[in-house]
């Protein structure tokens, strides 16, 4: 203690002070990593740098790899040699019209989510309620909250052939309307669930809330204030929608586009549970490495993906989407 | 001269919460008008209401003598400094100056011409290709003025514009803005909670509390002549007398203020300056503020009664009389105002 001649003024005990002695471990282990920050950066990155960097891209490059190589056409096995033949195989017409299919596919998705998405987005973060928007945003989510696989049967009882769809049609008189739908060349068939436009509702449904949740937080994001500043200089709402929302709402539907477009790029389930069992890219690999056992061609078709989305990524950054992050 | 700008008998509420209430008033062509208020008194709904973000819920608004209540923000000849600016950050500042002509259709190349004029203007030339985010925050603050003054608005409404900036830079853009105000010719109306910002700059204002106009004038009428004990506290400080003590010191019913720097306190020992202009006051505190110093005095006869005096330090800071010691206190007869 230390010698006061007053009395607390709260009349509480003084207190202690501490010896040093019975610093505990962690207090001296926090006290000696205080100063070294690359020590303790270190140990914070080290479980994900392990799993990013090893686990992830190093089998990302094994990927890229084995599509430099190619199988021995009568043995079946694989030749660690290094070759273009694989690639030349890719772009060979049946593989090249895999890739376009399934890319025009993502696109069609991407595009059609973002035209649906946009203004509920919009809605959500400029209108909505406290109330309301829990609501929307529980509306959006929950979908996400069940099996990908049961909503993907739900939709194939929803589109075929004596599915719900027809029945409504049937029901309200418009099953003309659904056939002429059908009749359409390329996007049409038999039935809906056969159909590219059937395939095009699932993927749409299925990745929708991907492009509605980053765009609204984007939108959430452009202070009110802009707007009033926009109408306050003249431009009626049109026009600030168009050079002031729109632009700093952009990097969010590029974020949701990314999205849209890679899941639609990468999934192998929908094509072949819906649509005109033609393959898409993830049917491709699927089968390569499977049944047919080429592993190279199956990591070439790989690599396609990653590489479209590259371009994407670069072309939307020449386009300015991520200048207003 | 024409009213710019007239409220007849506006309200605006927002639910039960009447965030402007009954309040009507004119501000001339030409004129640097204050709304001055504490934060909540309405002086800035007041102003969103001339820049049509805000329509009233009762009564008239009047600009340039056309009934302008109802006009979209768009359609009307007014443009704002925002408080924090709202300066679009995806585009330059030259572009961002040259919003208004954009939305006019005018031509890129005038665009960027005239852009840069105001920029000059504001002393930010060569500043058109930054990003506002790489500007200060009082060269931001000039672009926000440099986009309101381009489409030459009939009305400059500003809202709290000096407020994010530190003393220095405020006191600068203070004259800066009135000179800016005169070179230009249009009226002003600004909104600020700092009434010696308002009371510097301003050819008029109003003082606004809990959403009625307490007080209009001059800033030398509102100050001298504050109407409500409200203003007399709310612009500078003041002494505020109530009770049968305004009767002995004053000879009249009803508050009294009376500035602190208007009273003059003198040792007892002294002679007075006059018979029946003054009191008998004992010093109770002592507050040393540099320029002037600040006595807490306890009337005599009427010891729970203090009031505070301002003192220039005219000769020396050790000049200072020390607390204890009896004073005479005497004043002027225009000096102290009756209020409501």
């Amino acid at each position: 203690m230390t010698a006061r001649s007053q009395p607390h003024p709260l009349g509480q005990a003084e207190p202690q002070v501490r010896p040093a002695r019975t610093r505990s471990l962690s207090r001296r282990l926090s006290g000696w990593l205080y100063g070294r920050r690359g020590l303790f950066l270190l140990i914070l990155l080290l479980p994900p740098l392990l799993w990013l960097g090893v686990v992830y891209v190093g089998s990302l490059f094994a990927l890229l790899l084995n599509s430099f190589f190619a199988i021995d056409p009568f043995s079946g096995m694989v030749v660690p040699e290094f070759t273009l033949a694989t690639w030349a195989e890719l772009f060979t017409l049946a593989n090249f019209d895999i890739i376009v299919r399934t890319v025009t596919m993502a696109a069609v998705v991407t595009v059609a989510a973002a035209l649906i998405g946009f203004p509920l987005a919009y809605y959500m973060a400029r209108y909505a309620g406290p109330r309301m928007k829990a609501v929307l945003y529980l509306g959006v989510m929950l979908p996400l909250w069940s099996s990908y696989l049961v909503r993907l049967y739900a939709w194939k009882l929803i589109l075929a052939k004596e599915g719900i769809l027809s029945w409504a049609a049937g029901a309200t008189g418009t099953t003309w309307l659904l056939d002429g739908i059908l009749g359409l060349p390329v996007i049409g068939g038999p039935s809906l669930s056969v159909s590219y436009l059937g395939m095009f509702l699932v993927f749409l449904y299925i990745w929708l809330p991907f492009m509605i949740l980053p765009i609204q937080a984007a939108l959430e994001r452009v202070p009110k204030n802009l707007l009033d500043a926009s109408s306050d200089l003249g431009a009626r709402p049109g026009l600030t929608f168009r050079k002031v929302i729109l632009p700093l709402a952009f990097p969010g539907v590029v974020a949701g586009s990314i999205f849209t477009f890679s899941l639609t790029l990468g999934d192998y389930i929908i094509p072949g549970v819906i649509g005109a069992s033609r393959l898409f890219i993830g049917q491709a690999v699927y089968m390569h490495q499977g049944t047919a056992g080429n592993i190279p061609l199956a990591a070439a078709f790989s690599v396609v993906p990653i590489v479209i989305m590259a371009i994407y990524l670069t072309a939307a950054k020449r386009l300015g989407a991520f200048d207003a992050l | 001269m024409a009213a710019e700008v007239r409220f007849d008998r506006v309200t605006c509420a927002f639910g039960p919460v009447k965030a402007v209430d009954d309040v009507s008033f004119e501000i001339a062509e030409g004129e640097f008008f204050s709304l001055l208020g504490p934060s909540g008194s309405g002086k800035t709904t007041c102003l969103r209401m001339i820049a049509g973000f805000q329509y009233p819920t009762a009564g008239h608004v009047y600009i340039h003598g056309k009934d302008d209540t109802r006009l979209p923000p768009f359609e009307r000849d007014v443009n704002t400094v925002f408080q924090d600016y709202a300066l679009f950050p995806h585009m330059t500042v030259a572009d961002n100056v040259a919003y208004g002509l954009m939305v006019r259709g005018v031509a890129k190349a005038e665009r960027r011409r005239r852009a840069e004029e105001m920029l000059e203007l504001v002393r930010l030339g060569g500043y058109g290709d930054r990003r506002p985010v790489q500007l200060s925050g009082g060269q931001r603050q000039r672009v926000a003025l440099a986009r309101a003054l381009i489409n030459h608005p009939r009305v400059l409404l500003l809202d709290e514009p000096l407020g994010a900036l530190d003393l220095k830079l405020r006191e600068e853009m203070q004259t800066e803005l009135k000179q800016l105000q005169r070179q230009v010719g249009i009226t002003f109306v600004f909104v600020t909670h700092d009434q010696t910002e308002a009371l510097s700059m301003s050819d008029r204002l109003a003082v606004f509390n809990q959403g009625r106009i307490e007080q209009i004038g001059t800033p030398a009428e509102v100050y001298d002549r504050p109407q409500t004990a409200f203003v007399a506290e709310f612009v500078g400080t003041s002494n505020i007398l109530r009770g049968p003590v305004t009767k002995r010191l004053f000879g009249v019913e009803g508050p009294v203020s009376i500035r602190p720097e208007k009273i003059v306190l003198r040792p007892d020992n002294e002679p007075a300056a006059g018979p029946d202009t003054g009191a008998l006051a004992t010093i109770a505190e002592v507050t040393f503020l540099g320029a002037a110093t600040r006595y807490r005095v306890a009337l005599a006869g009427d010891e729970a009664t203090h009031l505070m005096v301002t003192a220039p330090n005219v000769l020396t800071a050790g000049q200072a009389l020390p607390s204890g010691t009896r004073v005479r206190l005497s004043w002027g007869p225009e000096t102290w105002q009756v209020l409501a």
